[in-house]
Formats: structure tokens, sequence, C-alpha cells
């Protein structure tokens, strides 16, 4: 139990997909400037990033590892992410329709979040087992969701700071993330994964 | 037609350029920039599948029926990245070694799909191919420029290992800008890439304005281009 504790506190803090591994950027910076649909993309993300590791390893494991077939391995799991966030959308909108209404939107545009492939592909390469894996991708997912709400909120008061000119937009939040960035080096050597 | 040849060029190397003005890209862009050599690598692995897909793509736009073009868009990418990957581990390893989980993860770049969407469907296979050039040498040489900085405020060389990673032709690259620095490790490091990145968008931004400045006079039909793109940096 303590293994997956430690393994879930140092992917969502100490080895952060977004601001230490920069996985994610897109949505990171393309959703981020209000807090309600930062937030909701990371729910979104949650949902899909979890299954998508778990889904990755037992393809990986059940099928491309016994057949020999590592070369469709990046083919394969971009099918696999891409069926994942159309049955992610279908469920919730079969279910919860108050939650597919906040969420909606935001499905298509995992499937070119590159955090999602990214962490099936390292579960992959550093061996995770079923359990890890799920771990990993939810810890990911947390430290992701993190990241978004917090930046999210430092975008909306950022809003109504004056900037110069020249920066204001996209190059101030840049450099608010480089500041994020590094707050976030200070969690490094808390856990030795 | 010549002019259209030029435009194509413009907008991949500048008024349209992947990274500072579509804002795409941006994962390999920050992660891989620590060194110029690195950031020369992956610039050149992405304009290759660039190429590929935009020529693939148009190529095969009659046979995609619009309403499963997006799969097959991916899928095609994804193949091309594959041969790619795989050509890499077996010619480039030392290189390879080190991109690692960026190479697979061009497959995710919404820069490579956004051309197929909005270019390579609907124009002939040439400009397509120029188009997929003039992209990728720009996305190319916003890396470049991204890692020179961070290299040479970082450790104060630029290049370093290039003749190891690239090959023993580039090693007339590898120089030590300022002798005897101390090194600024915050640069090599994460947040450096994001404070790097700030300050060239601001810096382009400047330029940008400069220019439209000095053209205010002389009325410019590039400024409806500027519209589309900034459409297609909010949808991604």
């Amino acid at each position: 139990m303590a293994e997956y504790l430690l393994l879930l506190i140092s992917t969502a803090l100490v080895n952060n997909v977004v601001l230490v591994k920069f996985l994610g950027l897109c949505p990171f910076m393309g959703v981020s400037n209000k807090l309600d649909s930062a937030l909701g993309m990371g729910f979104a993300t949650t949902f899909v990033l979890t299954l998508a590791a778990a889904a990755g390893w037992l393809i990986e494991h059940l099928l491309l590892a016994p057949l020999g077939l590592g070369y469709l391995r990046i083919l394969t799991l971009i099918l696999v992410i891409a069926a994942v966030v159309q049955f992610t959308e279908m469920v919730v909108r079969k279910f919860s329709p108050a939650l597919y209404q906040v969420l909606g939107i935001f499905l298509p545009l995992i499937t070119t979040n590159c955090a999602v492939l990214g962490v099936a592909l390292l579960n992959i390469q550093e061996q995770h087992n079923f359990m890890q894996s799920l771990a990993y991708g939810f810890g990911s997912a947390l430290g992701f969701t993190l990241v978004m709400v917090v930046f999210a909120s430092l975008r909306e008061r950022l809003a109504l700071a004056a900037v110069p000119k020249a920066f204001a937009g996209a190059p101030i939040g840049f450099i608010v993330a480089s500041l994020l960035s590094l707050a976030f080096m200070g969690f490094s050597g808390l856990t030795t994964h | 037609m010549q002019n259209n040849y030029r435009q194509i060029t413009r907008n991949g190397l500048w008024d349209s350029n992947i990274v500072f003005s579509q804002k795409l890209a941006l994962c390999p862009l920050l992660a891989v920039t620590g060194t110029a050599t690195n950031g020369l690598g992956m610039g050149l692995a992405t304009l290759v599948v660039l190429v590929a897909s935009s020529t693939v793509v148009s190529a095969l736009r009659s046979m995609i029926t619009p309403e499963v073009r997006i799969p097959v868009f991916v899928l095609l990418i994804a193949t091309i990245v594959t041969l790619v990957d795989m050509n890499m581990s077996a010619w480039l390893h030392d290189l390879h070694k080190i991109l690692g989980l960026f190479v697979p993860l061009i497959v995710t770049n919404c820069a490579i799909l956004g051309r197929a969407e909005s270019f390579a469907f609907k124009n002939p296979v040439l400009p397509s191919l120029v188009d997929g050039l003039m992209m990728g040498i720009g996305f190319t040489l916003s890396l470049i420029a991204l890692g020179i900085v961070r290299e040479i405020i970082g450790t104060g060389g630029l290049f370093a290992n290039a003749s190891l990673l690239l090959g023993s032709h580039f090693s007339f690259l590898e120089m030590t800008v300022i002798p005897d620095y101390k090194g600024f490790l915050i640069m090599s490091l994460p947040p450096g890439g994001f404070l790097a990145l700030g300050f060239m968008l601001a810096g382009k931004r400047i330029i940008d304005n400069r220019i439209t400045k000095t053209r205010t006079a002389s009325t410019d039909k590039s400024t409806d281009n500027n519209t589309v793109i900034d459409g297609s940096s909010i949808a991604a």
C-alpha cells in the first residue's frame, strides 16, 4: 500500500506531468483561462488518462508482447486512446447528462493530449505491473488537474493585472508557468522514484 | 503561382510559425530544448514526419471520405512516426535515447494533424509538400532558437555533443560561447524553458508590431491571414 501511495505522490507532485515532464502543455496553455473550464478539463482528463493507462497495459501485455508486435505499439495505443475517449463520452452522456454538459466539449480534445499517450508509453518503458500502471496513470492525472486548477486561478488574477503590452496574454502566461514550475521543483527529492 | 509558394514559405517561417504564432507543439518544444543539439534533432524528426504526412494526405485526399478523415489522418501519421522512430533508433541511437519519449509523441503533435486538416487535405501534392517542408523548417528553427538561448545562458556553450549525437560531420557546430562561465542551471531545467519561451514570444510580438507600423501606409493583405491563425490556436 505504501508503495502505491509513494507512486501517487511522486507522479502527482515530484515528477508532475505538466511542469516537470512537459506533457499535456496544449490544454495547459489553451484551456486555463477560466477556473471552471480548467476544472472540467482536469476531471475529463483524469477519467481518460486512468482508463487509457489500464487499457494500454492490457493491450501491451495481452496482445502486442505475446505476438511480438512491438512495432505496432504507437499505432495501437493511439487507437485505444481514441476508443477510450469515445467510450468515456458515451458512458458520461448516458449516465450523467449533467456531467456531460460540463465535460462534453473537452472530451474530443483529449485524444491529442500527449500526456495520455505519454503515460501509456512510460508505463511500458518502466515495466510497471497492472496496479502500478493504474496508480501511475491516476497520479499523473491528479498532478495534471492540480496544476490546471492552480494555473487557471493564477491566470484569472493575471487578467486583471497591469502587464506590459508586449507581454499580455501568452508570454506572461509562460513566465508565470515558469515560476510555478520553479515552485514544483521544490518537491524534488521528496521520494526516490 | 510563384507568389503562392512565397506566401507558403512566409507562413511557415514567420506568419503562422507553428510555435511562435500558432502556439502548438509546446510539449516537444520545451522538453527537448535544453541544448540546441537536441532541438535540432527533434526538429529534423518532426520535419520528416510533417513533409511525409502532408504529401501522403494530399496524395490520398480524393480517396478519403470527409466523415472519417480525422481517424485516417491519425493512422497515417502514426505509421509515419513509427517508421521515423525505428529508423532513428537504428541510425541515430544516442539521439533517439535522449529524445526518448518525444519521438513517439510526434503522433500527438497537434501541428501535424493541423496541417493535414487545414492545408494538405485541400491542396495538390506539390504545394502540400512545400507547406510541410516550410512549416517543418519553421518549427526546427524555433526549436534551435530556443535551444541556443537556453544553452548559452545555461551552460555558456553551444551545440554540445553535436558530433556525438548527429554524426562527426556536425562537430564544427560545437563551440564555447562564453569562456569560464559558471553556468546558470535553471535555464537548462524545466522552468528555464517556460521563461525563455515567454520572453521570445514577447520579442516576436514587438517585432511584429514594428513591421505593421512601418507598413501601415501601404495597406497589407496578410492581416486577414492572421485572423485565421488565431482561430486555429483557440481550437487547439
